[in-house]
């Protein structure tokens, strides 16, 4: 098809990933441009993400001050929008791992131009989603008693306790996130250090870019833990949200008791998190002017893997209700009946609109590279994904084994502040990353142009870039 | 550049302007014999460790360890606390219920080895390191936008003012100066 025709690499015949023929100077300045000139628009987009930051620090006082009664949360259902919102956080922060370790194993190397922004989403993400286990425990001021430490009670947390897992599971993946994400910014925050017209600005990136030379020999050992932190981070990255669905699976909960849980939620955390990454860089990518560097091609190859996870998430969807109509479980079956017709039957079919339906329309090609039809399905998958954890959350609890104890579950309007809080929280910590940091991974770009490669020109392609 | 004559010379520094030349060049100074001397690019470029003659990293045996140590603590952690410290029969199972032991001993296994790769990596490099010779030299700051750089010190036995300046001419490098200790 005409219309949807590539620029190719001269040597590798594949579609290139930095377009216009941009040279390393030229893909520098446009990366460094946003940080060095910020925007009215970024003035505003700030100030509407600190004032429902502010909404979060209301709420989060609010709740120390009365305790979680604040909330909708009833006899049946003490696992409310606190975990709903918890596990829609993590899941999010899925992609952000899945781009820069998985697809770097696969040496997919359009990763390269998203991978930055979607490790910011990551570990912003798991902040978000770390706060709400972390308030809805109760008495946030005890956490600590999660860890094994000495006490003199000479007590243990339980490690037979798929909550404990979860302690270790997030605070690992936060911790390697942020590691992962900072080796990666050593070699670009030199590129801003040596580009600073000012001593603030100079001491400031110097200082996290540790004397970073671009040194051959600093590259061999960078290459090497670049490689290992990949290798490491993609089981970690599964193990997860694998121990995020135990806390789910491990329970006798129908709706909950199945073995599907593990790859269903990994799908799902896939799914939503690329998901969110095009909700975030489809406009960044037009507002920074970086269409040349995240490409048309980089937000098709983001549609094919949401149209992927989510037929999985549709075929885990569709598995469950097989399986609890094939186990001959009545308590499962009715679980599953309760999910789909039951009281909140709305909830149920709005997952499934958002998450099943709405992705089939990456099957054209057209709408793949359509970026405000991205934009659109991304919002729809955002809303999808947080319905599903609301209804494996709340259908199952609702309608427990005792009929006398079941109950309707409803937010209240703190439920709601606190989740619009959150954003407030992620899209702070957003805005400040891309004001302040380069929101490209620019020496990995680099590293995949065509003419970064040592043999370029030998194949007598006529380019010559200076 | 005029400098006075008793200023400590770091080495010889030579300016590429493509990647495919400082290939060219590094295969030219390994094979001139030179030991202490570096190359300086703005991304990884593809081989250039073995045009330079570089031995694989270690990082891989560092990890390796801390990885081991890590998850093999973690076991013995929760087998110390649940059978030895404070033995608790909990939903029925063994004290040393070692299949529920895995998630942690996993966790902590890729914590430990994060830890190894990240700071073992600083740590082979010898970072932070806030001062280098090669900062002195105004046009050095490109090696993190576009250009690409090969230093030969001045304390390698092969060092020869008027013989490394006629080699590093001779690979192709659009700009050669003396750089500072």
């Amino acid at each position: 098809m005409a219309a949807f025709k590539d620029e190719l690499d001269p040597i590798s015949g594949r579609k290139v990933l930095v377009e216009n023929n941009l040279t390393f100077a030229q893909v520098t300045d446009a990366v460094a441009a946003p940080i060095e000139a910020p925007s009215a628009r970024w003035w505003a987009f700030f100030l509407v993400s600190v004032s429902m930051l502010g909404v979060l620090v209301v709420s989060l006082g609010w709740l120390f001050w009365e305790g979680v009664g604040i909330w909708g949360l009833n006899n049946p259902v003490a696992w409310g929008w606190a975990i709903v919102n918890f596990v829609f956080w993590v899941g999010i922060g899925h992609a952000g791992t899945l781009i820069s370790a998985v697809l770097f194993l696969f040496r997919q190397k359009w990763r390269t131009s998203i991978n930055r922004a979607s490790e910011a989403m990551t570990i912003f993400a798991v902040i978000c989603a770390l706060l709400f286990p972390t308030v809805h425990a109760g008495r946030p001021w005890v956490l600590y008693w999660t860890l094994p430490l000495p006490n003199q009670m000479g007590m243990w947390p339980n490690f037979r306790s798929p909550l404990l897992w979860d302690v270790f599971a997030v605070s690992t993946y936060f911790t390697v996130s942020l590691l992962f994400w900072y080796v990666g910014l050593i070699p670009d925050l030199a590129t801003m250090r040596d580009r600073a017209k000012s001593t603030v600005r100079r001491v400031a990136y110097g200082a996290f870019a540790l004397g970073w030379r671009g040194s051959t020999r600093h590259w061999l050992h960078y290459e090497k833990a670049y490689l290992i932190l990949a290798g490491i981070a993609t089981p970690l990255v599964l193990s997860v949200h694998t121990i995020v669905s135990f806390d789910f699976a491990v329970s006798q909960l129908p709706g909950w008791h199945t073995t599907i849980f593990p790859p269903y939620f990994v799908a799902g955390a896939i799914f939503s998190g690329f998901g969110m990454v095009l909700t975030l860089l489809v406009p960044l990518r037009k507002w920074f002017r970086l269409e040349a560097l995240i490409t048309i091609k980089h937000l098709e190859n983001m549609a094919k893997i949401i149209l992927v996870t989510g037929m999985m998430v549709g075929y885990a969807y569709g598995m469950e209700f097989f399986i609890a109509w094939y186990s001959g479980n009545p308590y499962e079956q009715y679980a599953f009946a309760n999910r789909a017709f039951g009281d909140y039957w709305w909830a149920y079919w709005t997952m499934v609109s958002c998450n099943v339906i709405s992705p089939q329309l990456f099957w054209f090609k057209a709408v793949r590279r359509s970026p405000l039809a991205l934009f659109i399905i991304s919002i729809f998958v955002n809303i999808g994904m947080w319905f599903e954890r609301f209804v494996i959350t709340v259908t199952s609890l609702h309608h427990d084994f005792l009929p006398s104890s079941w109950d309707y579950y409803s937010p209240t309007i703190w439920d709601v502040s606190t989740l619009i809080g959150s954003f407030g929280l992620f899209f702070t910590l957003f805005c400040l990353f891309v004001r302040f940091l380069p929101v490209i991974a620019l020496a990995e770009v680099k590293s995949v142009m065509p003419i970064a490669d040592p043999h370029y020109g030998d194949h007598g392609d006529g380019h010559h870039h200076e | 550049m005029s400098k006075p004559k008793h200023k400590k010379i770091f080495g010889l520094m030579a300016e590429y302007d493509t990647a495919k030349a400082i290939f060219k060049a590094c295969e030219k100074v390994r094979d001139a014999g030179y030991e202490k001397w570096d190359s300086y690019t703005p991304f990884p470029v593809h081989n250039l460790d073995k045009a330079m003659g570089l031995k694989p990293s270690i990082l891989g045996v560092i990890v390796f360890c801390c990885g081991m140590t890590g998850a093999a603590s973690a076991m013995l952690l929760q087998w110390w606390t649940s059978t030895v410290d404070y033995p608790v029969i909990i939903a029925a199972k063994p004290y040393f219920s070692y299949q529920a032991f895995i998630p942690v001993t996993f966790e902590l296994g890729i914590l430990l080895s994060a830890f190894g790769a990240v700071f073992g990596m600083l740590g082979l490099n010898k970072l932070p390191q806030w001062y280098h010779s090669l900062f002195n030299s105004e046009r050095f700051s490109r090696v993190t936008d576009d250009r690409f750089f090969i230093c030969i010190e001045t304390n390698d036995p092969k060092f020869d003012f008027e013989r490394t300046r006629k080699l590093l001419e001779g690979t192709g490098a659009v700009h050669i100066e003396e750089i500072e200790d």
